[in-house]
């Protein structure tokens, strides 16, 4: 299972470097997006994949057979910072967008003297 | 009192009336009085927090209790309250300098309280001691910077700010994987328990990878060669209160962060990993210089010294002996306040003539004379020449890179003074000597109000370096805390709390 999983957020890579790598801004924003999905996924991966087993320490269960919470809690935190940046990144896009009337990011190059 | 809980206040207390000042939008004189305060507040705090660290050793506190490798502790030691202690300075001055500089527009679109959230963020960063949390914290204060960046929604700003916030999402999300390789190997996320871990396992190379990872995730963000790429742009963009807090500030969070990292957690490889890092912070020193001297536009000139300043800094750390380190130490702080000084100075002089390029000034020493003095004191504070506050740092950094066996090295890193001091003092020749270029005068009454913020923060800086006798003892502190973890872990996991 951590090998399909670890296959899975390869692709998730490869795939938001492709669209981070593209000229359209959203196309960018949505690269960024799959990119976090990616590593969500990655940390999940990284704790262990604790199946079926309890995530806690009690009775009949020791620290050798539960699941590990710690990356689902690392994780939640992760996208709701993720979803935060991301809806932030899309309305400024829309916004430089309105005002520079491109999303093509070959035409935001400059040398920074224009205003 | 006991104040146990006054590690968490320079943190808590710029949230909490960043978050009172949203509520109070429209009325700016609350605004302007909450900002200034808030910031006078948390520099308070800290101050006598940073009498308590040196007093009582490193303060630490878990959240909610939860014993250390566990929960999520906040650790000041000497080098955090130092850098807390500073920042919280810097903004007050900055936002004194942004009441009369910024523009009501801006004032009015919730610029108070996202600086105030972005030194909760920065100070957070600054203190925490688990390295998820770190995260977290890099996050807020980078959310803030996005909203400070792209304020006022000029074309260049909002063209910048989209790069910039790009590339830190990228950044972020590196900084997620390395915290779960991390995790995956040790089995933990408090840096005390770290060190100790990865002590146990000792050199492996998936630790050296790890550490490289960091060095490439804290890198963007210190602006590190070739990571700085987007620095240049991205801090061209910004009006000047916010690019002196940009420059003075955020590539430090990087650089303290690399430093933390590299002297608590990874130090079982040094050959490996501290080579890396001396190796980029010379050509980071290198570029920057290619860069400070190549440009002819004013704000630029001092963001490619940040550069610079970054590559010596981080030489520092990289040659890893108690003298470098605490030289270093000395260094950052020293190179904050004269950062943020030289981005203030530079404001006043786009107020008089409003324009950035050097070619277009020339003969303002009649005029304005305490303005070109200061600024010319202000350049040799940067460059370092005694008795100012760069020279103590310098001094020591350069000799201990001896100490630690790199000549050539603390040889470009002498000579880097020579081209920080050839190209701010070129701003000098060119705007305050030569014949006089016309310049708009400002209203006597614009020109004081700004000049007041500025002679305070001028006179903090060449205090710094006046007085740096009695500043030592805290940085000796500091360095030897550095040097030397067992006193942090001691801290963290055996300490008292």
């Amino acid at each position: 299972m951590e090998i399909m999983m670890a296959i899975i957020a390869g692709f998730l890579f490869s795939a938001a470097t492709y669209l981070i790598l593209s000229k359209s801004l959203l196309r960018i924003i949505i690269g960024t997006g799959l990119l976090s999905h990616g590593t969500h996924l990655l940390l999940l991966t990284m704790g262990g994949l604790g199946g079926n087993k309890p995530p806690v320490v009690g009775e009949g269960v020791t620290v050798a057979d539960y699941a590990d919470p710690l990356p689902q809690a690392l994780i939640l935190t992760a996208i709701v910072i993720a979803f935060g940046v991301t809806a932030f990144a899309l309305v400024l896009a829309y916004r430089t967008y309105q005002e520079i009337g491109t999303d093509n990011m070959d035409h935001m190059k400059g040398r920074g003297e224009i205003d | 009192m006991k104040l146990i809980n006054l590690v968490v206040l320079p943190i808590i207390v710029p949230l909490l009336i960043g978050t009172v000042l949203l509520l109070f939008r429209n009325n700016l004189t609350v605004q302007r009085i909450g900002g200034i305060v808030g910031a006078l507040l948390t520099l308070v705090i800290s101050v006598v927090l940073l009498t308590k660290v040196y007093t009582d050793g490193i303060q630490v506190v878990t959240l909610g209790s939860w014993d250390a490798p566990f929960g999520i502790s906040l650790v000041s030691d000497m080098l955090s309250v130092l850098l807390v202690t500073s920042s919280s300075l810097i903004t007050f001055v900055v936002l004194w300098y942004s009441v009369y500089a910024l523009g009501e527009e801006r004032e009015r679109f919730f610029f108070y309280p996202a600086v105030l959230f972005m030194l909760s963020g920065i100070n957070g960063a600054f203190t925490t001691g688990d390295i998820f949390n770190l995260f977290v914290f890099f996050e807020v204060f980078l959310m803030a910077s996005y909203v400070l960046i792209a304020l006022g929604g000029k074309r260049i700003q909002l063209r910048e700010s989209m790069k910039y916030i790009i590339v830190n999402i990228v950044a972020a999300a590196l900084f997620v994987i390395t915290i779960g390789y991390i995790y995956s190997v040790a089995g933990t996320l408090n840096m005390a328990d770290l060190s100790v871990k990865l002590g146990e396992i000792g050199s492996m190379g998936v630790i050296s990878t790890i550490a490289i990872m960091f060095l490439v995730v804290f890198g963007i963000k210190a602006g590190i060669f070739p990571l700085y790429f987007w620095l240049p742009g991205a801090y061209y963009a910004p009006p000047l209160p916010v690019l002196a807090l940009f420059g003075a500030l955020l590539t430090k969070v990087g650089i303290y962060s690399i430093a933390r990292v590299y002297t608590l957690i990874f130090t079982t490889d040094v050959a490996f990993t501290h080579d890396i890092l001396m190796m980029l912070a010379i050509a980071t020193i290198i570029f920057g210089s290619i860069g400070a001297l190549a440009y002819m536009d004013i704000k630029k000139i001092i963001i490619y010294n940040i550069v610079i300043a970054v590559g010596v800094i981080l030489f520092g750390f990289a040659a890893f002996n108690t003298t470098a380190v605490t030289g270093a130490t000395l260094y950052l702080v020293h190179d904050m306040l004269v950062k943020a000084l030289l981005f203030l100075m530079i404001g006043v002089l786009i107020l008089i003539t409003g324009k950035t390029n050097l070619r277009e000034m020339g003969g303002l020493i009649r005029h304005y004379p305490t303005l070109g003095w200061t600024y010319l004191v202000a350049v040799f504070a940067l460059a370092g020449i005694p008795p100012l506050s760069g020279f103590a740092g310098k001094i020591l950094i350069i000799q201990g890179g001896l100490e630690g066996g790199f000549v050539w090295q603390s040889i470009v890193v002498a000579a880097s003074t020579m081209v920080v001091l050839l190209s701010a003092i070129r701003i000098f020749i060119y705007a305050f000597w030569g014949s006089e270029k016309p310049f708009q005068v400002p209203p006597k009454k614009t020109y004081s109000q700004y000049m007041a913020p500025v002679l305070v923060l001028f006179a903090l800086a060449v205090g710094y370096g006046l007085f740096i006798e009695f500043l030592t003892p805290y940085f000796l502190e500091a360095g030897r805390q550095l040097m030397d973890p067992s006193f942090y872990v001691n801290a963290v996991l055996g300490g008292n709390n």
